[in-house]
């Protein structure tokens, strides 16, 4: 394997993690302020096609990318109305809320485009471009570091940049401001945030506010930027891998930076090599698939090191009187 | 203290729930500029106006029963099984391997073999995140939802690269042999005279599928284990105070439910296609959460729900043929029910009782 493969693959890893930075991140937000989120799969798939949607009917991708967010918000709010003020079960209105993307997405884009549930291809300014990062040419001829620069670091376009500027964001927000501290109490203890004061009931939408905005970023990206158009569903599992990397991160910001990225080799290992000859063993492609999921077993099951979630994960805050 | 009459919290709430998912399902088809009305005509004629519609109406039915059922059993002891379409999925191979690997002199005997092999497939798939939830803590959730992308990826590599035939391009195993082909509806009412659609899928299974219900009934209400499960469910202090051991509970109600849905693919795999394809549960463990929501976990309910989603299957691919409007409108009936009867159930229920305070008072 020479510079140049190494380079791609990491290249496409990077690619390829950045939807799931941006879901993982959502998760780590809703999930911090005590709200499970197993819907970050179709949020992102709504945002994915109504993104790739008005992108190819208005010829811009910006504003593709505000309606994919709107449209996951728009879900992000179902799933706060049933399980915040309704106090229903998160998980069952996690799962209502993958179906419903999953059967509006296609329902819609028939009565639209009447192309078998697709989108139409995007191109020009319908879809978001590389970034070259300044002198990304002129570099390419210095030994290591000119690729590394040039193919690596320079070329993507402008959301693999915010996902990877959102992971310190979320971190200074979720650990250094007053709204992170408050976030992160409604997780572990509502009752004493709501002794000191503070409405758990608006937190926790704001908090699942946030969980809206950013997998509406990750599924505009893979409908604009990763792909050029929507397609039935997209989202392929993403969603939860991203919910294993919350986990296998347990539930903390710069290792969702590592485990996203880790995941994204992965899936670009499969999609370049068929099966792979570690040690005389072959392991078959398949296997590199599962290994996201396998890993999340392995994690929650705490074989290596335990993942322990917000305390108060999962119950809906009934106020005492 | 409970401020609803059971009649109300059995039918009552679920009905209204059903309307509120038709209602929206019908202002979504008049969005994308059909008639709901017209739909529903196509629905009903297609799925149950010939006893080929009954037929395949039935067939479905089969299967959401059986994942109705293991959602329920799962749901008695507070055990949210997501895991029942890789549960199905392991069946499958589990039916498979039985129907290949021996020369079966008789469909009943390879029936009964079946039975089993599904069984254990499907209770060994829900055992693992059953185990690790009993004893390591890890979320039943989380690890089921895994454990479908795990079998998933396990078929996709036993089909490709172990299962399929030589020569052969399609990643599927080879025709059951003509033995283990399971009686339809048609042959069984053919016996007795009275005509059935010869090209539905409906079979020997459905029957089974009723005997199931009848034996969950017992079982959740009629058994000891039944009582510790569903006490168990109700308050796992309550439980435990009882001497009633949590490992024991959470593994048994994952194991039967894993069965359960694992039993599924006698009708699938054994009963329609007769042999073991890519994605043989095309969703139906799923569908079986919708089921038990809406069937309130008990097998009466599962029975009259599966019924329902069987009907919307079978109508739904009706409508795809005749109109624009593609199968797809199913799964968004199929969330707005899973909504509506499990997470928002307050949504209904709330107002439900104040109705019902304020008609008390009157009374009083």
């Amino acid at each position: 394997m020479d510079l140049l493969t190494i380079i791609q693959i990491l290249d496409s890893s990077i690619r390829l993690a950045t939807p799931l930075i941006f879901a993982a991140l959502a998760g780590l937000f809703s999930e911090r302020a005590g709200i499970f989120d197993i819907g970050l799969e179709g949020k992102m798939l709504v945002s994915a096609f109504l993104a790739a949607a008005v992108a190819s009917t208005s010829g811009s991708v910006w504003v593709g990318l505000l309606a994919g967010v709107f449209a996951s918000l728009l879900f992000s709010g179902i799933h706060g109305v049933a399980s915040i003020t309704f106090r229903g079960n998160q998980l069952i209105s996690g799962v209502a809320i993958n179906f419903l993307a999953a059967g509006m997405t296609v329902l819609v884009a028939q009565s639209w485009f009447a192309q078998g549930g697709r989108t139409p291809s995007l191109s020009g300014a319908s879809r978001f471009d590389p970034i070259i990062l300044p002198f990304a040419n002129e570099l390419t001829r210095i030994p290591l570091i000119g690729p590394i620069y040039s193919e690596l670091i320079s070329g993507h376009t402008i959301l693999v940049y915010i996902a990877i500027l959102a992971v310190p964001s979320a971190w200074w927000l979720l650990f250094k401001t007053t709204f992170g501290l408050r976030l992160r109490a409604v997780g572990e203890n509502p009752e004493a945030l709501d002794t000191a004061g503070v409405s758990v009931i608006k937190t926790r939408y704001v908090a699942i506010l946030i969980c809206g905005i950013l997998c509406g970023l990750s599924g505009a990206y893979l409908s604009t930027g990763l792909s050029a158009g929507f397609v039935k569903d997209m989202s392929a599992g993403r969603g939860y891998i991203a919910l294993a990397a919350l986990i296998f991160a347990k539930w903390r910001p710069w290792y969702i930076l590592t485990a996203c990225i880790l995941f994204g080799l992965l899936e670009a290992i499969s999609n370049r090599y068929q099966n792979i000859e570690i040690l005389e063993i072959t392991l078959p492609v398949q296997f590199m698939q599962t290994l996201p999921y396998l890993l999340t077993v392995i994690i929650l099951a705490g074989f290596i090191g335990k993942a322990v979630p917000p305390k108060a994960g999962g119950q809906p805050y009934t106020k005492e009187r | 203290m409970d401020v609803l009459p059971k009649w109300a919290e059995v039918v009552l709430i679920p009905l209204i729930s059903l309307a509120l998912s038709f209602l929206i399902s019908a202002i979504v088809i008049i969005a994308i500029g059909e008639n709901p009305l017209s739909a529903l005509q196509i629905m009903v004629d297609g799925a149950l106006g010939s006893t080929y519609g009954w037929g395949y109406t039935l067939y479905y039915t089969t299967n959401f029963i059986f994942t109705g059922l293991a959602v329920s059993v799962a749901f008695h002891a507070k055990m949210f099984n997501i895991g029942g379409e890789g549960q199905a999925l392991l069946g499958g191979l589990g039916v498979a391997v039985i129907c290949l690997a021996f020369e079966w002199p008789h469909w009943s005997l390879a029936l009964i073999a079946a039975s089993f092999g599904a069984m254990i497939f499907g209770a060994f798939w829900a055992l693992i995140p059953a185990y690790l939830q009993a004893t390591r803590g890890s979320h039943i959730v989380i690890t089921t939802i895994m454990f479908n992308f795990i079998a998933a990826s396990v078929l996709n590599y036993l089909l490709v690269n172990v299962l399929r035939p030589e020569g052969s391009m399609d990643p599927a195993t080879r025709k059951f042999s003509e033995a283990a082909h399971l009686p339809t509806l048609h042959e069984m009412f053919s016996i007795i005279g009275i005509p059935f659609s010869k090209a539905a899928p409906v079979n020997i299974s459905f029957l089974i599928a009723i005997v199931a219900c009848i034996l969950v009934w017992l079982l959740i209400w009629h058994t000891r284990l039944g009582y510790e499960i569903r006490t168990f469910g109700h308050s796992e202090e309550a439980a435990q105070y009882a001497g009633i051991s949590t490992t024991k509970i959470i593994l048994t109600s994952m194991i039967i439910s894993g069965g359960l849905a694992g039993l599924m693919a006698i009708n699938n795999v054994m009963g329609e296609a007769e042999r073991l394809v890519m994605n043989a549960a095309e969703g139906a463990g799923f569908i079986g959460i919708a089921v038990a929501l809406m069937g309130r976990s008990h097998p009466v309910g599962v029975f009259l729900a599966a019924l329902l989603f069987g009907f919307l299957y079978q109508g739904g691919a009706e409508l795809a043929l005749w109109t624009s409007i593609p199968r797809d409108l199913i799964i968004v009936i199929q969330a707005l029910v899973i909504l509506f009867t499990g997470a928002l159930d307050n949504l209904v229920r709330i107002p439900l009782e104040k109705i019902f305070v304020s008609f008390q008072k009157k009374v009083d």
